[in-house]
């Protein structure tokens, strides 16, 4: 068993974990945090992809060892305030989601890259989201809803968290506390 | 007049209402069955043959069982007993060959995949671990991959004891098909292959069991509550009951959130039936969740077919007849609908078509792989695909324009309602209404124009343009009609309508959506009838405990069987209605008038009653109609009159590079007609996902397995299911021939897209690589499948010089 101190969604909890435990089965069955679904077991589908320090990954591919002493953000932490996240409202009124089983990997991979690229293409919608798969809506209106984010959370002004590279080789040894690693909004 | 626009401004039926259902999905706040846990839970691991087919010699389940936190481990021969044989609930012949098909195999594995032995153990790690302890020792039999040669007198048998591997053979056949054939001034033969999909809805299947002893919260402490991914929660709980002998009033099936099905969840599997007996015989709750690539094993594969077909047709291109000749790979054994899946496409290979005869036989073959089962569009896709890529090789073969030749042939307007070859009435459609816009949205004359000139430079990037015009019987099905098929079960579908004291609304309906919307559009429904806000309405579903009476969701039947029964059991509530209504103002029933959810007295507007005041007047009950129920509250069970017949017209322009062999979609361009909607952007969603499936199916997926039966695009890595990056935007309208069949004309849009695109996008590739001699490139039509296709085309001019 491994110590490991992980902020998610703006708590911070202390487990042993076993070292093999993937961190999607640790938000699912030891947090209980099952917004995060997963969708197949080859880092393909990208359905629990979630944010590990400001960057997006997929939690299946991700041991929960390695997210010791890091902040997580899954799609139930988007909800600040009770007011969705842009893209929440988007993928909504857009009609981008059916089953809605992809979706919190969705919104979660389309934050990262309007992060990244405020004001995408259509075609750099469609290619950030190469690696998350949807089976209901055919992805045009996935493609219209992150733009229709964009455009809104470019009028507000809103910028998502950037990622915070610590420095090489220091991954995974930061201190287990809560400093500096709250909500990331 | 002002009232009648008034009443028009608030329909509901029509509007694009974003889903009530999105709320829980965009924030995480779901019920996947994957979620549900319970005090006790122990998770099962099931162990797979490796093999495609094997005699077990030998298996000792014994080591798992020691392993740490396992509990239990059993093999096949330890639970039969126990469980019986999983239902098949279509014979269609009654010599049909239907072998058992026990959840756990017993003697021999008939394909790779076959479950052998299953474990129970505290965590799912510890399940999963606890697999490679179980000993089994095989000796492997011969693999029966090859619909032909599994029929050939000396072929290996997948069930020894039938002694075939021929299933069934079933014919239809109307006209004189020899005859239209000798009149014929062209007969065009070609064989297409369907090849085995993988459905691949997004939530892998999952269920938990808990015992009466630990029954969940809201659970009556004297059943099994059985929680599944399923689309069909009634036929599974029925079938349960068969399978595990548990009495079906001691079974609850709860159908939470589903992730999809596409057909995949449209079964009993043998998973849901092991965990019910092991929660049974360990007396605590038991889960089973599969892994993506388990799934692909375990899991219906659709399609796989070999399609003979031959069309008659005189030289000005008018059809005379068609002759079907289907092998039909039903893989290891029969699932809930797997030998009536080809059937369902029986009556739709004369598509929209005029003939004189048809012919049609499909033999039904067993073969050592994951049994196939329905797959969006279930029979009609691998139809649609054959009928229009042969109308545009007889085109070609004619040389008429694909388009000109379909007018030829195509039902006209005025002759509805028309039935076919095949036997089914049309009731209603307008082929060239949907053919028209379709052509003028997608600029086909100026294509036509671009390819003419790029074939003329020889152009190394080909332009091809395809076309499908397509129709779909959807809503199965008339009850009557299912029994004349031999189905075993009726196609209605049920609902009540309740209101509530406080003047809200409870929708009760037999329809297990997974996706689709039905909490809406039911909404949408049931607002407009009872003239009560959107917002006041709930629908219920899902759970045979509150929902007890339904056929489930499947085959496009959601809307036009059970989302007509809403509309009906409403409309019953409100003439119940009128009747306290006109008691409480002292008028006669005709004299009242209903709008927006009011009672009026003709003439005295200032005498009303809303439908929520008579609701509580029906609760409280002190002022009713002499001898009336104490209740406005209504059901209906639904059995539909005909099946519905959405229809409509594909277009696909695709790019083919001849040396890279890459075939990129430039436009896709679709007209459907699926008569009146309740929610347009809903049906736009189902068109779009249809499409991508259908695209799929033409360019990226296959099941492929190697000569030993090994399914070797065994994981999402290996098999394509398209990306975003992979698919074009989709150019929609849509022309509105109301169905004349039901009250609120809706035909189904389910499958449409699926049915419509896979031939639309095949024969946009055949038609640019026509002019180099090509005139088929097998499905997918992979890069390295054109190119190949392409290297042939060349070697064989080069060989004619």
């Amino acid at each position: 068993m491994a110590h490991i101190s992980v902020t998610v969604d703006g708590t911070v909890y202390d487990d042993d974990v076993e070292p093999r435990l993937l961190l999607v089965h640790y938000l699912r069955d030891r947090l209980g945090l099952t917004g995060t679904p997963i969708g197949c077991d080859t880092g393909n589908c990208g359905a629990c992809t979630v944010d590990l320090d400001g960057e997006s990954v997929k939690s299946c591919s991700v041991l929960a060892v390695q997210a010791d002493g890091c902040a997580v953000t899954t799609v139930q932490g988007l909800t600040g305030d009770g007011e969705w996240h842009p893209l929440q409202k988007a993928f909504h009124e857009q009609h981008a989601l059916q089953c809605g089983y992809c979706t919190p990997g969705m919104i979660m991979a389309a934050r990262d890259l309007l992060r990244e690229n405020p004001d995408p293409t259509p075609e750099e919608v469609r290619h950030a989201l190469e690696g998350n798969l949807c089976r209901c809506t055919g992805y045009q209106n996935i493609v219209r809803a992150v733009l229709a984010a964009a455009a809104e959370m470019r009028r507000r002004t809103i910028h998502e968290p950037g990622a915070v590279r610590q420095p090489a080789g220091a991954a995974g040894t930061a201190a287990g506390t809560a400093g500096g690693r709250g909500p990331r909004r | 007049m002002t009232e009648q626009l008034a009443a028009r401004e608030t329909r509901e039926v029509g509007r694009p209402r974003t889903r009530k259902e999105d709320a829980r999905l965009v924030t995480g706040r779901t019920t996947w069955t994957d979620n549900i846990t319970a005090p006790g839970l122990l998770h099962m691991a099931i162990l797979r043959s490796p093999m495609a087919h094997a005699r077990i010699e030998h298996i000792d389940v014994g080591p798992a069982g020691e392993r740490p936190g396992v509990i239990a481990a059993f093999s096949g021969r330890d639970l039969a007993d126990e469980l019986g044989s999983l239902p098949c609930a279509w014979p269609v012949t009654a010599d049909m060959v239907h072998p058992d098909h026990p959840p756990l195999a017993v003697d021999e594995v008939r394909y790779a995949g076959d479950p052998v032995a299953v474990v129970v153990a505290r965590d799912r790690y510890a399940a999963a671990d606890a697999l490679e302890a179980v000993e089994v020792d095989y000796e492997p039999l011969p693999p029966v991959l090859d619909l032909e040669a599994a029929l050939a007198e000396d072929s290996p048998l997948v069930h020894s004891d039938a002694g075939t591997n021929r299933c069934y053979t079933w014919p239809l056949t109307e006209g004189d098909y020899e005859g239209a054939m000798a009149r014929a001034d062209v007969v065009l033969r070609r064989r297409y292959t369907q090849q085995r999909l993988i459905p691949n809805a997004m939530e892998p299947r999952a269920v938990v069991v808990t015992p009466p002893s630990t029954g969940s919260a809201g659970s009556a402490a004297d059943e099994y509550t059985v929680y599944s991914a399923t689309q069909v929660p009634h036929i599974l709980r029925i079938m349960l009951s068969q399978v595990t002998r548990v009495p079906e009033q001691k079974i609850r099936v709860i159908a939470p959130d589903v992730g999809g099905g596409f057909g995949s969840k449209l079964q009993v599997y043998g998973e849901e039936a092991l965990a019910l007996v092991l929660a049974r015989r360990l007396g605590r709750p038991v889960k089973w969740t599969e892994s993506r690539s388990e799934g692909y094993q375990a899991t219906h594969h659709g399609r796989g077919q070999i399609q003979d077909i031959e069309i008659a047709a005189t030289k000005e291109g008018k059809l005379l007849g068609l002759k079907v000749d289907l092998l039909a790979d039903m893989g290891a054994y029969l699932m809930l609908v797997t030998p009536g899946v080809p059937l369902l496409g029986a009556f739709m290979y004369p598509g929209i078509y005029k003939m004189d005869a048809y012919a049609f036989r499909c033999t039904g073959v067993f073969t050592t792989r994951t049994p196939t089962d329905a797959y969006r569009g279930a029979g009609r896709p691998e139809a649609t695909f054959a009928i229009e890529r042969t109308m545009d090789e007889l085109a070609a073969e004619l040389g008429l324009d694909p388009v000109e030749l379909r007018r030829r042939n195509w039902i006209g307007r005025e002759e509805f309602p028309y039935t076919t070859i095949a036997g089914l009435t049309y009731d209603s459609g307008d082929y060239d209404a949907a053919t028209d816009r379709a052509l003028a949205l997608f600029g086909y004359d100026d294509l036509r124009a671009e390819q003419r000139q790029r074939n003329a430079m020889g152009d190394r990037v080909r332009l091809g343009i395809g076309m499908s015009t397509y129709t779909e019987m959807c809503g199965l099905a008339p009850s009557r009609l299912l029994g004349e098929l031999r189905y075993a079960a009726g196609g209605w579908e049920a609902a009540s309508v309740r209101m509530l004291p406080t003047g809200t609304v409870e929708v009760v309906t037999g329809t297990s959506p997974h996706g689709q919307g039905h909490v809406t559009c039911w909404s949408q429904i049931a607002a407009d009838v009872l003239g009560v806000p959107f917002e006041d309405v709930e629908v219920v579903h899902g759970d045979t405990r509150t929902a007890p009476q339904g056929m489930d969701t499947y085959g496009s039947r959601s809307l036009v069987v059970g989302g007509i029964a809403v509309h009906q059991a409403a409309r019953r509530v409100v003439a119940k209605a009128r009747k306290i209504a006109a008691h409480l103002l002292e008028a006669d029933e005709d004299d009242l008038q209903f709008a927006q959810g009011t009672f009026s007295v003709k003439g005295s507007p200032e005498a009303r009653r809303t439908i929520q005041e008579v609701a509580f007047a029906a609760f409280a009950s002190h002022d009713l109609p002499e001898g009336m129920e104490p209740t406005i509250n209504a059901e209906c069970v639904l059995d539909p009159e005909n099946f519905s017949f959405p229809h409509g017209t594909h277009l696909c322009a695709v790019e083919v590079d001849t040396e890279t062999g890459r075939a990129r979609i430039r436009s896709y361009v679709c007209v459907d007609d699926v008569g009146k909607v309740v929610n347009p952007m809903i049906v736009e969603g189902q068109v779009h996902g249809g499409i991508a499936q259908g695209i799929a199916q033409a360019l990226y997926e296959e099941a492929v397995y190697d000569a030993d039966g090994n399914l070797i695009s065994g994981t999402m890595a290996d098999y394509l299911v398209p990306s975003a990056a992979d698919l074009p935007d989709f150019v929609t309208d849509r022309t509105e021939t109301p169905a004349t069949t039901n009250p609120l004309g809706v035909k189904g849009v389910g499958e449409a897209g699926t049915i419509a695109s896979t031939p639309a996008v095949v024969n946009a590739v055949v038609d640019a690589l026509r002019p180099l001699g090509i005139t088929d490139v097998p499905m997918p039509c992979t890069p390295e499948r054109i190119w190949r296709a392409v290297m042939d085309a060349q070697e064989a001019e080069e060989g004619a010089q």
